[in-house]
């Protein structure tokens, strides 16, 4: 047995099914190893959407996503996708081929520092040196990405230490011991009952749950807590789908992008249950905002979270599924019917309604349409630019998935992220939302969805420019353009037919329902092209 | 904010790459190196990082809770200086003359420092001390002719219980 074989080893005995990645000489005796076993090999078209799609893959699936690469460009490629994944907490583990161990720091071919360049946006790192230790760096790899706050782990793995041989696998079992890493699982219980008489005697409580209650896996115990006790709940953009969009505890999306509705929310609350959110500047426009004349209880498994951004008034560390359910334990009263009829009022009496150019397909109502015309589990995975803020304060989560990239903003995300949700999900319908600039940034991908048979749904809403920018110029420079002009967008129909997959188009709202029919009942890959307004704003500056 | 200097004193995996990581977290995130020494303890595995830092109490605490994160490091403790014995070595080699030889030993000897090489016309002068003492003991010197100096960085345990 090899190194390499080893490698593969350790990914069957942790229960891969699936990877993503790239070829190169320096990966090469990975990949050969790979042959042996009946993990599902994914080629993606550049290294950068490896990562993406195991994200995608790990998003959908619960599980660790994991990729592989090569030394050198194909290394530095992938960082996008690693640090992409970092932002949001997504567990993966990254296998980069490095040049060999002896000729290690001396500028070879393909040689670059990975472990080096990764170092700030890992959670943890291994170039290893001794082909004994890859048992154990696997397991503690897959381990240290998968629990605590959950991030992805890289893996650097010299070619001669893939070709040398292994006198025994050793097959670790149970979890790994390691003496610098225990993670905090569960909440303080006197932190708990703190919370708790404040919750008794709290007038508007209201929480508001980021990425950390799914990724946890607590939206069940969150959602109990929350009916059972009438708290209402607002979501950062990396917690849409926590609860059902349509569900009556749910007032919406905070943030600079999100609904007033949430947004007043946050303001009037007396009591707020922060979860699983860093509380970034795109959640809360100034940190400083939720402090006032509030109780600020906040959770997060990152004891480094708690107090970064914002000051807490009752900390509690650990993983929200946990402390939801030790939530659940305790008996208590929390009464507070005047606060949801408010908020109720608020929701009937705010309409955040805008302007509309017939002419064009209207993104709002176009967002909405496409949800409600998704299978009730499909997952929505949208991508960066106009078409992320229009799907996030539009779209309608049931029992499906809200997928995008949140505290990077990483445009091109979307196709490489749903052929990863597809493949974890083979029976789930999967649709990327993207915009033509970010469309641009990963269309080779499609290439990689049919070679793989896993056919997606393309909508890509086309405005011929860089939207988001092209709405920012106008507001800070007086619509004095520059370098947001995407001029001549390549014809999609053609493209289409080039990679022999189906095309819908919409010119306005003519036909809407009965495209998006045709679209999502479609058993191919298709692209579905929408005209939007080139001078369409996600948000109306008075709100 | 206020200002305040912190000591923190972190054991961490005696292995390769721990230093750039440990030093690499704090100039990411914008934290302050006041001044840093490393060495290894009575474990051959495990050596002891001591860092000196300021900042507002915010930072501080940030900088406690991101070491903390760190999958190399062991355990980090964190203190003031006033709870703490602190130590710095400080070697300075000097040109001197017939005329201040006599003033140079006098400082010494009033300051607890050693010569500890000498030549016709240079001498180093070793001391050990509080960081407040060694740099007292380079303004004490200023007058003479300084050629090379070289000081650790502050070694500090806490005091004993």
């Amino acid at each position: 047995m090899n190194g390499s074989d080893a490698m593969a080893k350790s990914l069957l005995n942790e229960g891969v099914d699936t990877i993503f990645g790239y070829s190169g000489v320096a990966i090469d005796p990975f990949w050969n190893s790979m042959r042996k076993t009946d993990i599902k090999q994914v080629l993606v078209r550049t290294e950068q959407n490896a990562g993406h799609a195991a994200s995608g893959y790990a998003r959908t699936s619960g599980k660790v996503g994991v990729c592989a690469v090569t030394s050198g460009p194909g290394a530095t490629n992938l960082l996008t996708g690693i640090a992409t994944a970092f932002a949001d907490s997504i567990p993966l583990v990254c296998i980069t081929g490095q040049v060999d161990s002896e000729l290690l720091g001396s500028d070879v071919f393909q040689e670059v520092d990975v472990t080096g360049a990764a170092e700030s946006f890992v959670k943890y790192s291994y170039l290893i040196k001794d082909v004994k230790d890859i048992p154990r760096v696997f397991h503690e790899a897959f381990y240290v990405a998968n629990t605590g706050r959950r991030g992805p782990v890289l893996i650097d793995v010299p070619i001669d230490i893939q070709m040398k041989r292994i006198p025994d696998y050793d097959e670790p079992e149970g979890d790994p011991k390691m003496r610098t890493y225990k993670p905090t699982v569960k909440g303080n219980s006197v932190q708990i009952k703190k919370v708790v008489k404040v919750l008794e005697s709290a007038k508007k409580p209201l929480i508001c749950c980021g990425g950390g209650v799914i990724l946890s896996g607590g939206t069940e115990e969150l959602k109990t807590f929350a009916e059972r006790h009438s708290i209402p709940v607002v979501s950062t953009m990396m917690g849409i789908g926590t609860l059902e969009s349509d569900h009556p505890m749910y007032y919406g999306m905070v943030g600079n992008n999100g609904h007033a509705l949430a947004n007043r929310a946050m303001r009037e609350c007396d009591t707020l249950i922060m979860v699983g959110a860093r509380v970034a500047d795109r959640a809360v426009s100034s940190p400083d905002l939720t402090l006032e004349g509030k109780v600020l209880i906040h959770m997060d498994v990152d004891p480094a979270e708690i107090g970064k951004n914002v000051g807490s008034t009752i900390p509690i560390v650990g993983d929200a599924k946990t402390i939801f359910d030790e939530f659940l334990t305790v008996d208590f009263e929390c009464k507070h019917e005047k606060w949801i009829a408010t908020l109720e009022e608020y929701r009937e009496s705010i309409h955040e309604e805008r302007p509309n150019n017939p002419d064009y397909v209207n993104p709002t109502e176009f967002v909405r349409k496409l949800s409600l015309a998704m299978e009730e589990d499909g997952i929505y995975v949208a991508d960066v630019g106009q078409n992320q803020l229009f799907s996030c304060r539009n779209v309608i989560i049931r029992k499906g998935k809200f997928l995008t990239s949140g505290g990077m903003g990483t445009m091109g995300y979307s196709i490489p992220a749903a052929m990863g949700a597809k493949a974890a999900a083979p029976d789930r319908q999967v649709v990327a939302v993207c915009g033509d600039g970010s469309f641009q940034m990963s269309m080779m991908e499609l290439a990689t969805a049919n070679q793989f048979d896993l056919p997606l749904k393309i909508v890509v809403m086309r405005n011929g420019f860089l939207g988001l920018v092209r709405e920012h110029q106008h507001f800070a420079y007086h619509d004095d353009y520059n370098m947001v002009d995407l001029g001549m967008d390549p014809d999609l129909n053609m493209l289409s037919k080039a990679y022999h997959i189906d095309y819908f188009r919409l010119e306005n709202m003519e036909g809407l329902d009965s495209t998006l029919k045709d679209f999502l009942d479609d058993g191919n890959s298709a692209i579905l092209e929408i005209l939007i307004d080139p001078m369409e704003t996600v948000v109306q500056r008075h709100s | 904010m206020k200002c305040m200097k912190k000591i923190y004193s972190v054991l961490v995996e005696n292995r390769s790459g721990v230093l750039s990581k440990v030093a690499g977290l704090f100039s990411r995130r914008c934290f302050n190196i006041d001044s840093l020494a490393v060495g290894e303890t009575e474990d051959k595995d495990i050596s002891c990082m001591t860092i000196v830092s300021s900042g507002d109490s915010r930072t501080l605490e940030q900088i406690e809770k991101q070491l903390n994160k760190k999958l190399d490091i062991i355990k980090v403790k964190t203190f003031d200086e006033s709870m703490s014995v602190s130590r710095e070595l400080m070697l300075i080699k000097v040109k001197y003359s017939k005329s201040n030889r006599r003033e140079i030993m006098e400082t010494c000897e009033a300051m607890k420092a050693d010569i500890v090489d000498m030549s016709k016309h240079q001498m180093i002068i070793q001391i050990c001390d509080t960081p407040e003492r060694t740099a007292l003991m380079i303004r004490l010197l200023s007058g003479i002719s300084i050629v090379e100096l070289a000081r650790t960085g502050t070694l500090a345990l806490l005091k004993c219980e």
